[in-house]
């Protein structure tokens, strides 16, 4: 018997609440009441698994308990004729706790929690909490946001769930892209927020990054047939391949031509670039996909210069034909600028609609200093050094900036 | 089953509606009208009078208040709205879809708080 301490026990918690969750938010038609049963059954975890030991399937024992917890207070209230915990009641006696496969119930969850029609942060906050067994504290400190402010989404995201009635349930077939877009939309947030802030407190944010790829894993592992959930994963995983290598040591940001490839994460890179493979001989490609690919590309390249930016614009261009947003064509303009020159790719910039938009001007300067019209690039940068909000970005760009100012 | 509250938004200052177009959407309304029926979605329904023509009562410490208008001192007032039944906010938002487009205007869903039994 292995020695079971309260970290252990935390542990297995956060990684088996999801799924727990999940199983009972079905049994009992109620998201709080499920929730609540799992917390129920982390106290008795508390109290019984330092003696007794991990239990042989830790997730079928929280199910079990919480199940039993939450039954025998339903059957107490019930008796005092709350019609509330009857009706919870009469739920779970006509629910089995093992009908179908409980990856079933995750992958219901995450639709229900990613609803369009839940706000945007209240959908990300929802899958941190209900999925990802995040704390309120730790979803707050994540995204730099007060903790009252998170629980009041969590508390109005419920209330809307419960009051209108937002099913529980897999999409069909007729509504899923549309709505699968909006977990994927969720999932890539959770891992950007994560990856591209480096502010705050590096270790929530790293835990952003490795829930976000945790869930991304379990969304392809529950709909493998979709191109979409795939290529977020690729995407993901080949991010993340490059985290050391994206910071120095005294915590500067270092950008994908400048990296150490030597710190690249080849076992993420190889897990990455085989989900890309399988997409393309699915061939039903997305932006997802895409990008993915794109990533792939970089990922391939011994060193910066033997980057293979004729696939990189063929991707793009690819990518732009099916979702021309002006931040893609931003970063096709990257492309062109290696494929075709720095004066092809001012061009390709010129009235795109991202005055607001800290990369747009960066970009620009780069070109522009490219093709050493040094006094206008130093203006470019700094307008992107005014509208960026990331220390590591903004001192980056000031860099550059004196360096053209130099010249 | 949840009920839920269509309604449609009017925006005081939009342009108004040829003759044309106001009988396109009086018959589209009523085809729709006639969908629900058929599915058993429909509850009540109805189109309002202008805003202008709504009146205010207040009982304020056993007194009665009267004032000429709409309460919410907006450009959108409510023109018309629908009372539907449906399992689910998916159900009742393909419905509002529907209602959307027949009636040429934004529909927000609400659901109506559950009848207290017995």
């Amino acid at each position: 018997m292995s020695v079971v301490d309260a970290a252990e026990i935390e542990r297995v918690f956060r990684e088996e609440s999801g799924r727990a969750v999940a199983v009972l938010v079905r049994v009992f038609g109620d998201i709080d009441l499920a929730e609540e049963a799992v917390q129920e059954a982390f106290v008795v975890a508390v109290r019984r698994w330092p003696s007794a030991g991990l239990p042989a399937s830790p997730a079928g024992w929280i199910i079990t308990t919480a199940r039993n917890r939450a039954i025998d207070r339903l059957r107490r209230e019930s008796s005092r004729d709350e019609r509330q915990a009857q009706a919870h009641l009469l739920h779970a006696e006509s629910e089995p706790t093992e009908k179908r496969p409980v990856s079933d119930d995750r992958l219901r969850l995450i639709f229900t929690c990613c609803h369009p029609a839940l706000a945007p942060n209240a959908r990300v906050a929802l899958t941190l909490r209900l999925l990802g067994g995040l704390q309120t504290p730790e979803i707050a400190r994540a995204f730099l946001v007060p903790e009252a402010t998170v629980a009041q989404r969590l508390v109005r995201a419920k209330q809307k769930i419960r009051a209108a009635n937002i099913p529980y349930r897999v999409p069909s077939a007729a509504e899923l892209t549309d709505r699968l877009k909006s977990v994927l939309a969720v999932i890539y947030l959770i891992f950007n927020e994560g990856y591209t802030s480096l502010t705050g407190d590096a270790l929530v944010r790293e835990d952003l990054c490795a829930e976000a790829v945790r869930l991304g894993r379990l969304l392809a592992e529950l709909m493998p047939d979709e191109g979409e959930v795939l290529g977020l994963l690729a995407l993901m995983l080949l991010a993340q391949s490059r985290r050391a290598a994206r910071t120095s040591a005294d915590g500067a940001l270092v950008v994908l031509a400048d990296q150490d490839r030597g710190l690249w994460d080849r076992t993420l890179i190889a897990e990455g670039q085989a989900i890309v493979r399988r997409c393309l001989r699915r061939n039903q490609p997305g932006p997802y996909q895409i990008q993915a690919a794109v990533s792939a590309v970089h990922s391939d390249a011994p060193t910066a210069a033997n980057t293979d930016w004729g696939q990189i614009l063929e991707l793009y261009d690819q990518l732009i034909a099916i979702a021309p947003t002006p931040v893609i064509a931003l970063n096709r303009a990257v492309a062109v600028a290696e494929v075709g020159g720095s004066a092809a790719a001012l061009d390709a910039l010129d009235g795109l609609p991202l005055d607001r938009y800290h990369l747009f001007h960066a970009t620009r300067a780069d070109l522009l200093r490219r093709l050493e019209r040094n006094a206008e690039a130093a203006e470019a940068y700094a307008v992107a050094i005014e509208l960026a909000t990331n220390a590591a970005e903004r001192d980056f760009l000031q860099r550059r900036r004196r360096e053209v100012l130099a010249k | 089953m949840t009920q839920y509250l269509l309604s449609v938004y009017l925006v005081e200052g939009e342009p108004t509606r040829t003759e044309d177009e106001t009988q396109r959407a009086y018959k589209q309304v009523d085809a729709f009208n006639a969908e629900l029926q058929a599915a058993g979605s429909w509850v009540f329904a109805g189109g309002l009078h202008p805003p202008a023509t709504a009146t205010v009562v207040r009982m304020q410490n056993g007194e009665l208040l009267t004032t000429d208008g709409p309460f919410a001192e907006t450009k959108e007032q409510i023109g018309g709205f629908w009372v539907i039944t449906a399992p689910d906010l998916d159900a009742a938002l393909a419905l509002a879809a529907k209602a959307s487009e027949a009636c040429g205007g934004p529909v927000e869903v609400r659901p109506f708080q559950e009848e207290p039994e017995g």
